[in-house]
């Protein structure tokens, strides 16, 4: 057994050129029932004191594997090799569990996403806190629990002493996300591994959380930030890692990767980004330029009528929530309206308003200038076809015992069944509509990929030929370039068909890309609606400043000035920033000012 | 706890805006809640009881043969038909003669006040005879629990999520225990350890020594059932990201075992923990005959053989209560484990 100890890094120093972490040539592997399968081929970087490396890519890169053999915990069946795998200049590939144990918590700090499931739900933060201070031995119990205090007030907890004594379900997203950071800190570690940190938070609580981890940063950590998200690296990154399928495609200074990439995938990242400058043209490389002048056919009357929805809801107690009150809009034909809001605004309660799945408190739906809302369900199923849903995730509104032909067929018109071959024609015509190929027909759904399973329900909701699609949160659990192409997929198919989208997510920037008009939700009611324009451009109401000022800035063309080889992006207009400030940085701004 | 959904909303300002109020209205609505599930529990623990003396009761009536010519003939150990001269005594000294909702309600109030009613066979009250028997029992029950439960935690604790060969061992284990047949297992107990190594007395014994094979014949089976359930929480709780977490703090895999998992873990086994020690009081006659010990369950089968129904009617009622008894102090420890059932 080694005796050897970790020397103790410097803390809390201004950058220095020291090497923290040094990776060279990282493979790791996993054996299966199939045999054995790499999944990170050949990682190497350096991860210096004071800065930050972050590693991009989609589900299945590798990312996540590679942040984990770093701290020697890929799991089962998984085997690490590299040419060089130092920590503070100890070579790690030799080290015994024992001197693993010793290095985490200590000096590499590890936050994962969402804390609701990171931290144990069944025991109080405090004693989450106090156990990385306990595993290793620190100081006595009075002295711990000072600390943990202490580490709350750092990451910015307001009401320490009462926090801690809370257990993570008691605590909003934000604050409980700061608490496991909180935990990951609580020894100094010089290195902070952050997998996916923000990755299920509303803007503004990803933002108190990136405000967190750049001000660890410039107190000298050295942080591994893992994102699927551009615009979250965008903020802290000084050196990008873009990988794909385990390997490293690209890497570089964070303002040469992103301003001028050199490889396509990485271009086809940047441009998968929704927002603003992307408004009216394809996100995705291989879709056909978006016309503009879709909107000649657009007639008058809308085709869904909400007027002073409210909703309330009994809890097990007998309290009373309001969770939409008086929300009211309109949906014109061919156009899409935006409803945008972060979790437990009631965006996705007005949806089931509209669908005439929940019933109403007040107020009343019409669909198709029809009453809707008034009717009993009975008397709603003749219009039921006219509006069509598609969730977030596919999988679980599948039946998996269902072929993908069963699921489509189910969905049918009357007059689309009357014949063998109609209905052959039509599923065919679907299909095409949504760009799957007909073989798909005999699969299960447990069998399609995240985008394939999209567009199986895409073209369900549009099988009955539907004047209106609810599109709830349907892009959010997507990959950004599957993202990207679902995005273009529907902005096709509203021009061509006509439909008309209510479109909810969380996600400003999806949301500033597909609207006509946006209608912003808190605590269940509509606090601001209007264009993209006036929404982004000077919002009106104090909560959507805040939620404008929380995206990050992603604007790739103006990171190295040079303009990107990406077609005309539409510029951006001048007073886009809420605080009047230019759009060009890529520096989050102080985390005082973010929490405040 | 609907309003934490919405603090999630508000970037979390409402939360800390009203710093001063949250925490004080949180404990009142806390309070709230606990004190409305304890009336509800005690309410439906009523009913529970209520059902299960009423059933009792009418089981009785429901026996062929007239009530008075059962009594006469279990006292005067014969079976016989008997004069109505013969029975009206004994129908005057049970009632038998008054309308049928007359007797139910005032075997009611005899519940209520504690009063069972006399042994048709050994002319003493039922509470007295179950008061001799009910101890021995008792303590059988609760060390095969523990013992259970310390088999269980161990095994569990061991075996689980450890690779696919140790793993398949461990519940293949689980299975094979769990069908253990009591009465075999509790003579095999007997051969190796009584009369083989000589460790225990061969007949039960009021000592502590005495008690240690008979609660082992019913914690072997019960561990081996509860490990089942425990087992597959405990490897869905090894995958958790929580865990992660705490292997990334540098804490060691039993720390993460004994301080995460199990905790996790327990909650099933908890819950089978009160349908348990009412099987083990039924399941405590097979032992108690093997070990030659006292306990309801001799009684009980000795009472329903000769038909003495005052006896059956106590024991069941009892067995009943003892459920219910257990269940709600199951459904406390339960929310000590997972302070999160108090919310919802």
């Amino acid at each position: 057994m080694s005796t050897a100890t970790v020397t103790e890094p410097p803390h809390l120093q201004p950058a220095t050129d020291d090497v923290r972490l040094r990776v060279r040539g990282l493979r790791a592997a996993f054996s299966a029932a199939g045999g054995r399968r790499e999944v990170v081929s050949g990682v190497s970087f350096d991860l210096l004191a004071g800065q930050c490396v972050a590693i991009v890519g989609e589900s299945g890169s590798g990312k996540s594997v590679t942040a984990r053999s770093l701290v020697g915990l890929v799991g089962r069946g998984g085997e690490v090799h590299a040419e060089t795998l130092e920590l503070y200049g100890r070579d790690t590939r030799r080290f015994r569990a024992r001197d693993w144990r010793r290095l985490r918590g200590r000096h590499i700090g590890f936050v994962l996403q969402d804390a609701l499931v990171s931290l144990d739900p069944l025991r109080p933060v405090r004693v989450e806190i106090g156990e990385a201070l306990r595993v290793h031995g620190w100081g006595d119990r009075a002295s711990r629990s000072r600390r943990v205090i202490e580490l709350l007030t750092r990451v910015g907890v307001p009401l320490p002493h009462t926090r801690a004594r809370q257990r993570p379900g008691q605590l909003s997203g934000g604050l409980r996300q700061r608490a496991l950071i909180a935990s990951a800190i609580a020894l100094d570690p010089g290195i902070v591994i952050a997998d996916e940190p923000t990755t299920a938070l509303d803007v503004t609580v990803q933002a108190q959380v990136l405000a967190e981890l750049e001000s660890m940063k410039q107190r000298g950590a050295s942080i591994l930030l893992i994102s699927h998200d551009l615009s979250v690296v965008a903020q802290l990154a000084d050196h990008i890692l873009v990988m794909q399928q385990g390997r490293v495609l690209e890497q570089g200074p964070a303002a040469v990767v992103l301003g001028s990439p050199s490889h396509d995938y990485t271009r086809a990242l940047i441009a998968a980004v929704p927002g603003e400058h992307t408004r009216g043209r394809p996100l995705s490389p291989g879709s056909a330029p978006r016309q503009t002048e879709r909107r000649a056919a657009r007639g008058t009357d809308p085709v869904l009528e909400a007027a002073g929805l409210v909703k309330r809801f009994t809890g097990p107690d007998g309290s009373v929530t309001t969770a939409v009150r008086d929300v009211s809009f309109t949906l014109a034909p061919g156009e899409t309206l935006g409803i945008v809001g972060e979790s437990g605004s009631g965006k996705s309660t007005t949806a089931r308003l509209v669908l005439g799945l929940e019933r109403l408190d007040a107020g009343t739906v019409r669909l198709l200038g029809e009453p809707w809302s008034a009717l009993p369900e009975r008397r709603r199923r003749a219009l039921r076809p006219r509006i069509t849903v598609v969730y977030q995730d596919p999988l679980s509104s599948f039946d998996p015992r269902w072929t993908v032909e069963r699921i489509l067929l189910d969905a049918l018109p009357r007059e689309d069944r009357t014949s063998a071959s109609t209905r052959r024609a039509r599923l065919l015509e679907l299909l095409a509509l949504v760009d799957l190929d007909p073989e798909l027909l005999g699969r299960f759904p447990l069998r399609l990929s995240g985008g394939q399973r999209q567009r199986v329900s895409i073209a369900r909701a549009l099988a009955p030929r539907p004047s209106v699609v609810v599109l709830d949160e349907a892009v959010s659990a997507l990959d950004v370039t599957i993202q990207a192409q679902i995005l273009d997929l529907l902005a096709r198919l509203q021009h061509t068909t006509g439909v008309s989208y209510l479109f909810i997510s969380h996600d400003l920037g999806v949301i500033s890309h597909v609207s006509d008009r946006i209608l912003v939700m808190k605590d269940g009611a509509v606090v601001e609606q209007g264009t993209p324009r006036t929404i982004f451009g000077s919002p009106q109401h104090p909560y959507t400043q805040q939620l404008i000022a929380s995206i990050p800035e992603f604007d790739p063309a103006s990171l190295t000035g040079a303009p990107l080889e990406n077609p005309d992006p539409l510029p951006r207009p001048i007073d886009a920033d809420a605080d009047g400030r230019a759009v060009s940085s890529i520096r989050p701004r102080p985390a005082t000012e973010v929490l405040s | 706890m609907t309003r934490t959904s919405f603090a999630d909303a508000g970037t979390s300002a409402e939360t800390e805006a009203s710093p001063a109020t949250a925490p004080t209205s949180f404990g009142r609505a806390r309070s709230r809640a606990v004190a409305r599930q304890i009336v509800r529990k005690a309410g439906s623990a009523l009913v529970v009881l209520w059902g299960a003396a009423t059933v009792a009761f009418f089981a009785q009536l429901a026996l062929p043969g007239d009530r008075a010519t059962v009594i006469l003939n279990i006292r005067a150990g014969q079976a016989q038909l008997r004069t109505p001269a013969e029975l009206a005594p004994i129908r005057a000294a049970f009632g038998l003669e008054r309308p049928l909702i007359v007797q139910y309600l005032d075997y009611l109030r005899g519940l209520i006040t504690g009063d069972f009613g006399n042994s048709y066979q050994q002319f003493r009250p039922v509470t007295a005879i179950i008061g001799e028997q009910l101890g021995a029992t008792i303590a059988l029950s609760l060390t095969a629990i523990l013992f259970a439960w310390l088999l269980m935690v161990v095994w569990v604790t061991l075996t689980a999520g450890r690779g696919p060969r140790l793993t398949a061992f461990g519940s293949l284990t689980d299975v094979v225990v769990a069908g253990l047949p009591a009465y075999w297992l509790g003579i095999l107990l007997l051969l190796v350890f009584a009369l083989g190594l000589r460790w225990f007395p061969v007949l039960g014994g009021s000592g502590p020594e005495g008690l240690v094979l008979p609660a082992l014949t019913l914690a072997i089976p019960l561990a081996g059932f509860m490990s089942q359930s425990t087992r597959a929480e405990f490897e869905r709780a090894l995958e958790q990201p929580f865990v992660l977490t705490a292997r990334m703090r540098g804490m060691g895999d039993w720390g993460v075992r004994i301080s995460h998992v199990l905790r996790h873990a327990a909650l099933p086994a908890i819950t089978l923990s009160g349908w348990a020690l009412g099987a083990t009081i039924s399941g405590a006659v097979i032992v108690e005959s093997i070990f030659s010990r006292p306990g309801i369950g001799s009684v009980l089968v000795a009472a329903v053989n000769a038909q003495d129904l005052p006896v059956v009617t106590g024991i069941v009622t009892l067995v009943a209560v003892f459920y219910v008894v257990v269940n709600l102090l199951v459904d406390v420890v339960h929310t000590l484990v997972d302070p999160r059932l108090v919310q919802s």
